[in-house]
This record gives C-alpha cells, structure tokens and sequence, in this order.
C-alpha cells in the first residue's frame, strides 16, 4: 500500500507544471469521542464507556483554475480498541481539467446513490466500519477515473488498481459482532489486494425534474462474507471472504416543490448466485413548519433484498421513517430521528442525533443508537446489547 | 452560447457608454414594470462574474458570526430564464467546501444541487424553500436570486427623494409583488434612483402585510465601465431586531466562465 502511495505522489508531482498562479490551502479538525455504554456487554473484555480522538488535515494545492491536487490524513485514537486506532489517506490525488474530460489520479472517495437510510448502490470505496454504525465514513480507494461530460449526460469510467479491506472492531471494540472479525485472516475467491484490479462505469443525467444514473461495477466485492473459523489459538472467530462480483445498479430521484421521491437498487452476482436489493422511498419538507424559521423534513424509506433473511443482510424487508428539524438558526441546530423496523418481526432500531455550532470554530454532535427486540437469528443481533450515547465536540481550524 | 454572450457584451459596450434617459409611461402599473425593465436593460450583457462575499449576521444583543462564500454567475441570455449560479461555502469551517449549483427559473422552482465533501455526495435539494434564511442570515433565499422583471407585478407610487445617504438623487419608488410560488412576503417597496437605475433600498412586507425586513444597497461600484455592483447590503429585521451586514469583494466579470463551468461534474469539484 505504501509503495503505491509513494508512486501516486511521485506521479503527481511530476505532472504538475510551474506555470501559472498557485494556491495552497490547509484545513482540518481535531475531534474528541465519548461513548457510554447503556447494557451490560455480551463480552466481558468490552469496555462500559470509551474515549477516543479524532483528526483530519486537508492540503488542497491550486494550479491555473485547471489543476488539483489534494491530499487528506485522517487518524484515530481509540482508548480501548487497537482495531479503531488506526490511520488513513482519505484522498490523495492529482486532477486536471481538459476541454473535453476530468481526471482524477490517486486516492479519492466517490459517492453513488439517492436514498437516505442505506446506502446500496455506493461501492468505489471500502467502508471504514470501525468509524460508525450508519456505514457513512470511507477508505480512500486508489484509482484513475476519467469523467466525460456531454449533452446526454456524464460518463465516468474507474480503474481501481487496488482493494481495501473493511475495518472491523477489535476483541475490546464496542458495538461489535459478537463472534470477533479477525481482519488477519481475510482471504480471497481470487488473487490478493494487491493483485486484484476493480472496473466500473457510471452514467448519470438529468431532465427537468428527474436526476438518474445507471452503473456497472466489476471487481472485489466490498461487502465480505463473514466465514466462521478457528483462529491459532482455537477461538471462534469471523474470517472476512472477499469474492468477486458483477453488479448492475440504478437510481432515480424526482424533485417536485417540497416532494421528492427516490430509489436505488442492484442486481448482483456473486459465488454463482445471483439476487435484486432495492430501497426507495420519499422525503417531504415542511418549510418553516411552525411559523418560525424552522424546517420539518420526513423520510420514509423501504429497504429489500430478494434473498430475505437468507443473504444475511440485515435489511430484508425493513421500513425506516425518520425526522429532520433545522432551526436554520445562527449556529445551524438541527435534530434527526429515526428508526428502522424489521417487517419480518425481527426487531427495531432507533437513532436520535442532534448538532450544532458551539462559537465560530467548534461543532458538536450527540448521537443515540438503540436497538430493539432482536432476534439471535438476524444479524443485527449482536447489536441488541450494545446501546449507546455518543458526544463528539470538533475543532475545526 | 459562449459565443452569443460574448456578442451581445460586445454590443453593449461599444453602443451604450452613457445611457439616455428614458420616457417613462404615465399609467403606474406600466410605469413601474418600465422602470424595472430599464434597471435590468443596463446590466445585460455582464456575460458571467466571480466575487467573494462576506456576510456578518448580529443577533439584537449585538453578538456576531461571520459567513464566508464565494458566488459564479452565468448570465442566461434568455429573458424567459434565470442565470445559473454556483456558491461555495469558506466559513464557518464546519460547512467548509459545501457547494450549491442553481440553474434558476422565473415562476417554476429553481433546479438546484448540493454538494457536501464529507460524504462526496451530491444531493439534488428541494428548491421551494425560497422563504426560509440563507445560512441562518436575515436574507431569504428569494432576496439572493436574480430579480428578473417576469419575477414580479409592478404599480409605480412616486418620485421622492432617495433614502440616507443619497438625499442628493431622485428616486422611483415601486411596489412589486411575488409571481412566483412560495414567495414568503405579499409586497415589496423598491427605491429606485433616476439617474442610473440602481435599487437603493428594498422594503419587504411578510404574509401578515406587516414590514418585516428593509435592505440597503451601499456603496456602488462601476465595472468594465457599465455594470453597477452594490458592496455593502444591509438587511434589518424589525420584527427580531436582528441584521445581516453582506459585504462584496473582489468581483470579476467576463472571466470567461461559461455552462459547463455549472454542472453536477463541476458541482463535485468545486472547492
């Protein structure tokens, strides 16, 4: 991995002319964690409460309006979990202009999909899972992508020379899979990261009220199939198995005053199998919704997997409904709940989360998760005990 | 399109140094819509611009918090159509490289994007919204947007004096009222000096018709000797006693930006 880095750098800095006016801007934030742990833990090595720091610096340098290159450190502290201390190039990379197409060269994150409680068609990047439970936070993936502008929509074809495997809680990390993932023991249907090269193209276009895409992706899942096995010292543990797969997506939004509806979903083929997983929904927004300046945004949002409880996916046949107020004050207070039930009867899940600007500079968010009635069967389960309340305060500078 | 905005800037510099002064309709309602069509007369043809904004926003303890923004305008050479813009978000750092694309329209809602960096995703956003606060500030979304003339009916009141601090010009003073949905004020009274036909001061009248807000639009400034640039905007809120100071630097016009610099690919590499 950091020979590859080594040589992005080196390619980017050759490429970059001394011509023209040049920029340099630095930013981040410095962000400490507090975590409390409301049951008692299914694992007596997990901890009640945990502390844990966060940063991130961005070097972002400007060349003559056409030329980029960023570069972006993430790292973590975590008081008791060796898994989540861990560091990370979020981005890393060279873009440039042309008249008739962008390229990007290096790491970089990139975002597909509409609907807002899952996130199914999203897979340029490896999710950075020991980050948080909503799935949000990512790897920076190495690749070239050549993004193609035209009157019929933009193209965006990636190769994807490298795979990143998902991080994953450690004994003493809390919330967790109750059977440890030993990220050591990660294998593969074919080949190795280093080997394995990934492909996918994207077209996405917009005709007055409708945004839509179609996507092809051809390479390492990013999802792994948790395999239960016996480590060196005869524990029971979960070996991540990363196998190859074809996946077709499509996603749409329509945009109608304060409605908007949206969907996403897939068809992917995978060990010789191959299953449909959609989630669609509507979100609606009550401007200034009790005469003040206030928002009111409602989601509801149904998320299915044509596998059912078979594919192991937690979201089966789920309904989210979620909540969004925005004071639209000063310090951008705002509020989202929310909570995704198991149509099937097997269980619930709750989150609240609200945030704000403490003074210029700072930024604090406070986050509950909850979970419900979870049966041992479904694999949310070992979640049911790990309820918790989270504080974090950011310093941006 | 390039092209047929680079003409008609030509046009307009070559034809138009100093303005005649303009026979105005004795009926008020026609009066008041010539009045507004000779304001936008004047800046056609400015083709595209950058500028960087400073808003400070004072709550009425007189405690402040500061907005920084940098805006791209494209101008649409279609009277029937809004210009497409593109703002990027500076300060507070926590919104830092958040970035909004709007391709606006006269009386549909607006087509706009949202581009936020930590997640890399861009989120097509509801645009009806146009009442609420921009960035918690005492501007509406509806007072950034261009004022084109479809956007409003006019009845021309009367000529006075203009408002503090140029009692020295003569004054249009108009009352428009929203033809676009969603508008959050029933009629606003706009002062309109004679001379160059540059908007003055603004007063906003909410649902209840009870003045909410009046704007004042402060130090102008000529560019490529034909376009006038307010660079100090003061909104005051009487109803809260709370105000937003937006302060304009650094404008550029004709920079040679032009559709594709307003796209969703532009929009997720905007910075």
């Amino acid at each position: 991995m950091r020979h590859l880095l080594v040589i992005g750098g080196l390619i980017c800095l050759a490429a970059l002319p001394a011509r023209g006016e040049t920029e340099l801007d630095v930013s981040g934030y410095i962000e400490p964690e507090l975590r409390v742990f409301v049951q008692e833990p299914s694992d007596p090595r997990q901890p009640d409460a945990n502390m844990s720091i966060a940063g991130e610096i961005e070097f972002e340098a400007f060349f003559d309006y056409e030329q980029t290159l960023v570069v972006t450190g993430f790292a973590r502290l975590d008081y008791q979990d060796d898994e989540r201390t861990h560091y990370d190039l979020r981005a890393a990379y060279y873009e440039r202009v042309f008249d008739l197409f962008e390229l990007r060269v290096g790491l970089h994150k990139v975002f597909w999909g509409r609907t807002e409680a899952v996130h199914l068609i999203d897979i340029i990047n490896q999710t950075d899972a020991v980050e948080g439970v909503d799935g949000e936070d990512k790897l920076g993936q190495p690749m070239v992508n050549i993004s193609v502008p035209t009157d019929f929509g933009l193209f965006d074809f990636y190769w994807l020379p490298y795979f990143r495997e998902r991080t994953f809680e450690g004994i003493r990390g809390r919330p967790r899979v109750n059977i440890p993932v030993s990220e050591g023991l990660a294998f593969y249907e074919e080949g190795n990261e280093e080997t394995l090269e990934d492909f996918a193209v994207r077209w996405s276009h917009y005709y007055g009220a409708f945004d839509f895409g179609i996507a092809h992706f051809s390479g390492t899942g990013r999802d792994p199939v948790l395999t239960p096995m016996l480590d060196k010292n005869f524990n029971l543990v979960l070996a991540p198995m990363y196998p190859r797969i074809d996946q077709t997506s499509v996603d749409a939004q329509a945009t109608f005053g304060p409605m908007l509806f949206k969907f996403e979903g897939f068809r992917r083929e995978q060990l010789g199998d191959s299953w449909l997983q959609a989630s669609g929904g509507i979100e609606y927004t009550f401007y200034q919704a009790t005469g003040g300046d206030a928002d009111l945004g409602i989601v509801a949002e149904y998320i299915w997997d044509e596998r059912g409880q078979a594919g192991f996916f937690p979201f089966q046949n789920d309904a989210f409904v979620g909540a969004r107020w925005t004071a639209n004050d000063i310090d951008s207070t705002a509020v989202l709940a929310g909570g995704i039930v198991d149509l099937d009867g097997n269980g619930f899940s709750a989150s609240v989360e609200a945030e704000r600007r403490l003074g210029g500079d700072y930024f604090i968010t406070i986050e509950g998760r909850f979970f419900f009635d979870v049966p041992a069967t479904d694999p949310v389960f070992s979640f049911e005990d790990d309820d918790f309340l989270q504080v974090r305060v950011a310093r941006y500078f | 399109m390039i092209r047929i905005v680079t003409l008609t800037t030509a046009a307009l510099i070559f034809a138009a140094p100093a303005f005649a002064q303009i026979e105005l309709p004795e009926d008020p309602t026609e009066r008041g819509r010539a009045i507004a069509m000779e304001t936008e007369r004047r800046d056609l043809g400015f083709g595209d611009s950058s500028a960087e904004m400073r808003m400070v926003l004072r709550n009425s303890q007189g405690e402040e918090s500061v907005r920084e923004l940098r805006q791209r305008t494209l101008e649409n050479v279609d009277p029937e159509d809004g210009d497409l813009s593109m703002i990027i978000f500076d300060r507070p750092r926590d919104v830092e490289g958040t970035a909004l694309l709007t391709h606006a329209h006269l009386l549909e809602d607006d087509d706009q994007w949202l581009y936020l960096p930590a997640i890399a995703r861009v989120r097509r956003i509801s645009s009806s919204n146009k009442s609420g606060p921009f960035l918690g500030s005492e501007f509406a979304f509806e007072d950034f947007s261009s004022t084109e003339v479809g956007k409003y009916s006019y009845t021309w009141l009367r000529d006075e004096p203009c408002p503090t601090p140029n009692e020295a010009l003569t004054c249009h003073v108009t009352e428009r009222v929203p033809l676009y949905e969603n508008s959050g004020y029933t009629r606003q009274i706009t002062w309109t000096d004679t001379t160059d036909y540059l908007g003055r001061q603004v007063e906003y009248y909410n649902r209840g018709d009870d003045l909410l807000k009046t704007l004042q639009l402060l130090d102008y400034r000529l560019y490529l000797d034909q376009f006038w640039r307010a660079h100090e905007l003061l909104m005051v809120n009487h109803l809260t006693g709370k105000e937003t100071t937006l302060e304009w630097v650094s404008f550029e016009f004709q920079s040679g930006l032009d559709e594709s610099d307003f796209t969703q690919a532009s929009l997720r590499r905007a910075r």
